[in-house]
């Protein structure tokens, strides 16, 4: 499979069978994401990593994952300690940093920023999220999660619930299920509902999704329940953020009519849409899904980076 | 009974030489003279436009149209036309002749003619970087950014 040197900015330039073919090489990273195995694949490389925005998971993993491939780290996590607080721009940024290592990790609060960095980068560029826009390696590791939960990610029935007009990761989320005959949910208020021309990319890839703003009516035939945060400055008022926030609350109580083997997972950080308890359920897949991001995003180093591993 | 065509031609008088736009999208024409940079200090020749024009091609009852007198139109502003009236087509007069009549076309791809709706898009942060987008429908247009990947809206709106 052809991933050396190429740029990952979006799951969309990513087929089926290139999604597939990350996955289970995630699968063969996860003793080695463990410490139970060593392989220093990707010894005498440097990966950058850029974050200009906070970030703990994706950063940390992205650290963790290259670690674990012998693979050697410079990073950046402040704007203000960078040239960009002395007015340079971003493009001049990503050719300076571009020379000192093989390859570049990006989380920027723009949109679109990514794209610019692989345009200008001749070592390949890895989006770690871009503004409100791709998070393709999150998107990855939540198939990954899926997948490793219930065997397989074909004719599953997925429910997105909480904010789907602004959370990245369940744009791309949604439309990479679509390759895998998916069938989807929209739980969510009117007002956050999941923006039309991304439903309309979904039915052109055959995917209707049902959309309700009742949580209870979709628990039942879920096989996966995808929590994602409402963020209370999308809201004037306090009050109806309150509502709302309570209205899509995951307990053990709205978890009695679930399938047993029924998974929730969220990608983190929660505030309070699920609820502690939850945690020691076996429905919570949370923060398995959380390390998940060290075998993929390892699986993500290699294949770009040019890494070997051993089956 | 008087073909409404045929009333146009008379209330828009032909030209002896220059271009005539026509087939605009109802309610465009001023949107084109923005395109062609049309303002009170740079006009030389004459401008002739009708709004509101009956027409008879495909499903629109009313047109616009532009003539230009002792003026040819540059490719960028052609491409533009496209983006805001995609049935316009164009004539190039020659002593009251058409000499050239094409309709305009939409590319596989829009680069530097319009700017990202999305304020928090990479391409208006001041970046070295000129706007891009896929044609994701010609008619209406509707153009997906390279770089955010979001839609445009209001194309007109955010013309270069």
């Amino acid at each position: 499979m052809d991933f050396y040197d190429k740029d990952l900015v979006s799951i969309r330039d990513l087929d089926r069978e290139k999604i597939e073919y990350i996955l289970d090489l995630s699968k063969k990273m996860v003793p080695y994401a463990r410490g139970e195995k060593v392989k220093r694949a990707l010894d005498g490389k440097i990966l950058g990593n850029l974050f200009f925005e906070p970030s703990t998971r994706t950063k940390l993993s992205f650290e963790s994952a290259a670690h674990r491939l012998g693979c050697d780290v410079i990073d950046v996590s402040e704007m203000s300690m960078t040239s960009i607080s002395k007015g340079e721009n971003l493009a001049d940024t990503i050719r300076m940093v571009d020379a000192y290592c093989d390859a570049i990790v990006l989380r920027h609060p723009y949109e679109g920023a990514a794209r610019l960095a692989a345009d200008v980068s001749e070592n390949p560029v890895i989006n770690a999220g871009d503004g409100a826009g791709s998070h393709p390696t999150q998107t990855l590791l939540d198939l990954f999660t899926m997948r490793e939960a219930k065997g397989s990610l074909d004719g599953l029935n997925v429910v997105l619930v909480g904010d789907l007009k602004y959370g990245r990761t369940v744009h791309s989320l949604a439309e990479a299920l679509t390759m895998f005959g998916v069938r989807l949910t929209l739980v969510a208020p009117e007002s956050l509902q999941m923006p039309q021309d991304i439903v309309d990319r979904l039915r052109n890839k055959g995917c209707n999704p049902k959309k309700t703003t009742v949580l209870e009516d979709a628990i039942p035939q879920a096989d996966v329940l995808y929590v994602t945060r409402i963020q209370k400055e999308r809201f004037p008022d306090p009050a109806e953020y309150q509502k709302i926030a309570g209205t899509y609350r995951i307990d053990n109580s709205i978890l009695r009519s679930a399938k047993s083997d029924m998974i929730v997972m969220h990608p983190l950080p929660r505030v309070n849409e699920i609820a502690t308890e939850v945690d020691s359920t076996p429905h919570a897949r949370y923060f398995q899904q959380a390390f998940n991001g060290v075998p993929v995003r390892m699986a993500i180093l290699c294949s770009i980076m040019g890494g070997k591993i051993d089956d | 009974m008087t073909d409404p065509t045929q009333i146009a031609d008379i209330k828009i008088p032909p030209i002896r030489n220059g271009t005539v736009i026509d087939h605009i999208a109802n309610g465009q024409a001023l949107n084109v003279l923005k395109i062609l940079g049309v303002n009170e200090s740079n006009i030389d020749s004459t401008i002739s436009i009708g709004m509101h024009v009956p027409t008879h091609k495909g499903t629109a009852k009313w047109k616009d149209v532009v003539k230009l007198e002792d003026r040819e139109l540059d490719p960028d502003s052609v491409d533009k036309i496209a983006l805001i009236a995609p049935d316009a087509t164009i004539a190039i007069i020659r002593d009251f002749y058409v000499a050239e009549k094409y309709q305009v076309q939409l590319g596989d791809r829009v680069v530097g003619l319009v700017r990202c709706s999305n304020p928090n898009c990479i391409t208006n942060k001041g970046e070295p970087v000129t706007p891009e987008f896929y044609v994701e429908g010609r008619n209406p247009p509707r153009l997906r950014c390279v770089y955010c990947d979001r839609m445009l809206s209001k194309i007109s709106d955010n013309l270069l």
